[in-house]
């Protein structure tokens, strides 16, 4: 029975704009095991990544965590002060941005990159991190390690780049990485590359993995389980494979369907109308109900909850659903 | 128009305004300044050129506060009798018309040297850029009296005197044109590549049609930013030129005259008559600088993806 | 009595000088100076025939130099070497005079919605610019309802006139940069990766569009994209390239089903399929090389399994086998 790595509960993140507050991420929940590799998936603006920078709590004003629990490990990181959360962050649990070259300091040698964040976790001597530095590099293979040390980043390709920030990510062999968006940026033949080392070093160092993507292909090769993300809510979960082969929630249907590889040639792609609305404009009752094909009265004034369907292993947030049970 | 005004005080411009006293305090300050300036002849209690409110006996009387002083004279006289209230906010319009002017010479100037050294690019932009280097190499001082040197043994004091302003406006306008130059060659080399730009040029307009209407719109918050910034300069340096005595005459000053002729009168008492002026220069350059400060953020190319 | 093709590319080059200035460029070897000249070869003897009312991508990764080409042919590049014709007159070396008949037929959409519309300038004055151009003697109310057609053909609203390009969602702002490109009646569209920056739902949304657009005009397309799944879907031919020359160019149901150059399958087996293993894909060694320093012989050697010495010094020419285009040595000799 594997321990829970991660439990988010009614996490609540809230925007302070000039017209008001606006809620971004409204009463999410989720929760990771022990090695398990989990997808964050939503079109942007969805909140995924709102998400996952708050759970490191890397939200900036004017954001801020309004409620709820982010436990890890049993400690609840929404309730730890500044010193606290930086002894878990880089550490414990590591993050992976989206553009490799915005996260690299472009003055500074790989080398002292990843040395001083050892540095800055481990009471260890320099001599020691370097040693470290050099094992993580070869871990991503990164060939030659000790010379590329002494290198800068414009010196790296972009898919060398995501390489060592992974690599930075491994130094302090954390339990969890978030990445957000690894290989958008990437070329898809290097994008193919990235995601396989992830999945390898995932699985040889037992770490969870938690995946924010908009790219259903990619989640559906690398995580066991997922959630899909609208307009601030989880309106499915459940296992990844099962969720692709038959999602419940139109707008995952929709989503879906909408993959050119699920349409025959030349004829449309099967759409959805509208646009998903933005921070302050969610619409009453369900917020998807203006683009649902399938949609009823009580969806217009009534909230759906995320529930689980033990039958259909799923947690859906959905009226449809809710009417089949009863 | 209804839609123009309700759009601006919707927009983020007016609401940081709002919110930042200091920008409030700075744009009253300097509307009122401008006022002053501009309704000068209404305002002053005397006209301090003619020669009739020039009384050598009056010459340097205190503020009316002080002992010596009188009414007549709010702020006291000046060393050739002038009233000095009078005379400085005749130089308060002085400082502000060659404040102004010099701007717009050195923003035209500056505005369409940039933009096409910017957008035609190759030789053409290497010439221009090498010539805004060497005229920033020329100290303004130095040209100014050179120049203002030559003027007068040419057409002596008196013609000088009558050209002052517009000559104040040509010297420090043509020395400052450079920094317009690269603030715009630097925007328009970004929204060069921008892909509206090469829309444009797809559907066939010619280069000009290019840079006037399509490229220029888009470079105009650095152009506003910088404005600000260099009326507060150009002022300083007019000041800083009559200060020498190289800028405006005695018989029109402008601040910065008046705080050069009082200088001599400090040490023997009559400290008012550098003061005063002194102190409004001050308060003019602040709140230009204050308002350029707070336009500078505002219009931060973060809020450029708005 | 075959048609002409609407566009035909002959031995296509267009490098790009990055030398710099004169200080940049003086360089020492053995002691002597000399003027060394860098080239960014971003296309390299490209020759391919678009004919009307089709369908062409062109596909590859970054750095593969399809979006100069797609730039060249519509004339924001001089290219320097080879030909570009359209209906069968020559286009490359008009003088922008010259060119701007073409104007009219030819447009393109882009791919960066957020910087493909002038952020000061309303929606109608946007789709109206062109068409008062092309066609100074239309009327006002001509060029009215000309502009709230083509709204409309692309989904908007003769509300969003009076808007600026801030008030649109990424989705919308590419529907009026289409709507732009539609307005003077073009025969020809060259779409620069136009969905990329867009989200996965809109993206469908999008390309319904352009296929609407397609049926309903008559235009023909080049599309450079880097997304094979939606290219698969609406192509009718495809071409591959890697560092500015072709590798591969058959119609889409051939290339899809049988790649047969190593860089496609290797590129083709990348593509994330829904549910697919990663383990599947084909590996290249490696990493890409800059198109500044080409490699000898044929570009794609260096990480190319079956690589054998000629390779290595021999250029491989397009050559028409099984029913494609294909530049390789090992298919050539049938080793492949």
């Amino acid at each position: 029975m594997s321990e829970k790595l991660l439990d988010v509960k009614n996490l609540v993140v809230n925007f302070k704009m000039r017209s008001g507050e606006v809620t971004a991420i409204d009463n999410v929940s989720f929760s990771l095991l022990k090695g398990e590799k989990f997808g964050l998936v939503g079109e942007s603006g969805a909140g995924k990544s709102v998400t996952g920078f708050s759970i490191i709590k890397l939200i900036s004003k004017p954001g801020y965590i309004k409620s709820g629990e982010i436990l890890f490990k049993n400690n609840d990181l929404a309730k730890l002060d500044y010193e606290s959360i930086r002894k878990i962050r880089g550490n414990r649990i590591s993050m992976i941005f989206q553009d490799p070259m915005m996260t690299l300091n472009p003055v500074l040698t790989i080398g002292t990159q990843m040395i001083e964040t050892l540095m800055a976790h481990k009471n260890i001597s320099k001599s020691e991190a370097r040693k470290i530095a050099v094992e993580k590099l070869k871990k991503v293979h990164i060939p030659s390690p000790e010379k590329r040390l002494e290198q800068y980043p414009h010196e790296f390709s972009g898919g060398m780049r995501q390489r060592i920030i992974i690599a930075i990510s491994l130094l302090t062999d954390p339990e969890l990485i978030i990445a957000d968006e690894p290989t958008t940026a990437l070329d898809v033949t290097i994008q193919a590359e990235i995601m396989e080392l992830l999945l390898q070093l995932c699985d040889s160092m037992g770490m969870g993995l938690i995946l924010i993507t908009h790219d259903l292909a990619v989640v559906s090769q690398v995580t066991d389980r997922m959630a899909v993300m609208y307009a601030g809510k989880i309106i499915e979960e459940g296992n990844t494979l099962e969720i692709i082969e038959n999602p419940k929630h139109p707008y995952t249907e929709g989503l879906i369907a909408a993959l050119p590889e699920r349409a025959s040639t030349k004829e449309k792609l099967n759409q959805i109308p509208g646009n998903m609305p933005g921070l302050g404009q969610i619409p009453e009752g369900c917020s998807f109900h203006p683009r649902c094909t399938k949609m009823m009265d009580i969806c217009l004034t009534e909230e759906p909850e995320l529930k689980e369907y033990k039958n259909l292993h799923r947690k859906i947030s959905c009226h449809l659903y809710n009417e089949k049970e009863q | 128009m209804m839609d123009k005004i309700s759009k601006f005080r919707s927009s983020y411009l007016w609401y940081s305004f709002k919110n930042d006293k200091f920008a409030i305090a700075s744009f009253l300050v300097f509307m009122l300044l401008l006022i002053i300036a501009v309704f000068a002849p209404l305002i002053s209690p005397y006209n301090p050129y003619s020669p009739d409110n020039i009384f050598i006996l009056n010459a340097e009387m205190p503020p009316f506060w002080i002992d010596g002083g009188s009414k007549e004279f709010l702020l006291g006289t000046d060393d050739q009798g002038r009233d000095l209230l009078s005379t400085m906010i005749y130089g308060l319009r002085i400082s502000i018309m060659i404040g102004i002017g010099a701007v717009l010479l050195q923003a035209i100037l500056g505005i369409i040297i940039g933009l096409i050294s910017g957008y035609v690019g190759g030789k053409i932009d290497s010439f221009f850029m090498r010539l805004a280097d060497v005229q920033l190499s020329f100290s303004y001082l130095m040209v100014a009296i050179f120049l203002s040197a030559i003027f007068k043994a040419a057409f002596g004091v008196g013609t000088f005197g009558e050209v002052a302003v517009p000559f104040l406006i040509i010297v420090i306008g043509l020395a400052q044109w450079p920094q317009y130059a690269r603030t715009v060659r630097a925007s328009v080399l970004a929204e060069k590549e921008k892909e509206y730009v090469q829309a444009a040029r797809v559907t066939g307009f010619g280069s000009v049609k290019i840079m006037w209407s399509h490229i220029l719109p888009n470079c105009l918050s650095p152009i506003f930013v910088l404005s600000t910034i260099q009326v507060a300069n150009a002022v300083m340096s007019e000041a800083a030129l009559s200060f020498l005595g190289l800028g405006m005459p005695v018989t029109r000053p402008s601040l910065g005259s008046l705080i050069n002729s009082g200088f001599e009168y400090i040490f023997s008492g009559s400290w008012w008559i550098t003061a005063f002026p002194g102190i409004v220069l001050v308060i003019l350059v602040l709140s230009v600088n204050m308002l350029g400060d707070w336009l500078r953020d505002t219009l931060n190319p973060k809020l450029y993806k708005g | 009595m075959p048609e002409t093709p609407l566009l035909e590319v002959k031995g296509v080059y267009k490098h790009f000088d990055i030398s710099g200035g004169f200080l940049d460029k003086l360089s020492f070897e053995k002691g002597k100076p000399y003027l060394k000249k860098t080239y960014v070869k971003a296309v390299n003897n490209v020759s391919f025939d678009i004919n009307t009312g089709e369908t062409f991508s062109v596909v590859g990764e970054s750095g593969c130099g399809k979006s100069t080409l797609g730039r060249s042919i519509i004339g924001l590049y001089k290219i320097n070497r080879g030909e570009i014709h359209y209906s069968g007159k020559r286009i490359d070396n008009l003088s922008e005079k010259q060119m701007l008949v073409y104007r009219k037929k030819m447009q393109m959409v882009f791919q960066d919605p957020y910087a493909s519309l002038n952020p000061r300038k309303n929606v109608k004055s946007i789709l109206t610019a062109p068409l008062k151009f092309h066609f100074p003697d239309l009327s006002a109310s001509e060029i009215n309802d000309k502009a709230s057609e083509v709204l409309e053909l692309v989904g908007g609203d003769t509300a969003w006139f009076k808007r600026l390009p801030h008030e649109f969602s990424g989705g919308q702002r590419q529907r009026i940069s289409i709507a732009r490109s539609l307005i003077v009646d073009p025969e020809f569209i060259v779409a620069d990766e136009p969905i990329s920056a867009l989200d996965v739902s809109i993206q469908a949304q999008i390309i319904n569009l352009l296929i609407d657009a397609q049926n309903k005009k008559g235009l023909t397309y080049l599309f450079v994209a880097h997304d094979l799944s939606v290219v698969e879907h609406i192509s009718d031919k495809v071409m591959v390239m890697y560092l500015g020359t072709i590798c591969e160019l058959a119609d889409t149901k051939t290339l899809f089903s049988d790649p047969k150059h190593p860089y496609t399958k290797a590129l083709f087996s990348a593509i994330p399929k829904l549910g697919k293993p990663l383990a599947k894909h084909i590996p290249l060694e490696g990493e890409v090389p800059t198109p500044i320093n080409l490699p000898s012989g044929c570009v794609f050697h260096g990480r190319c399994r079956h690589a054998n010495e000629r390779c290595k010094t021999e250029v491989p020419a397009l050559i028409e086998k099984d029913g494609r285009k294909i530049a390789c040595h090992g298919v050539e000799e049938g080793r492949i």
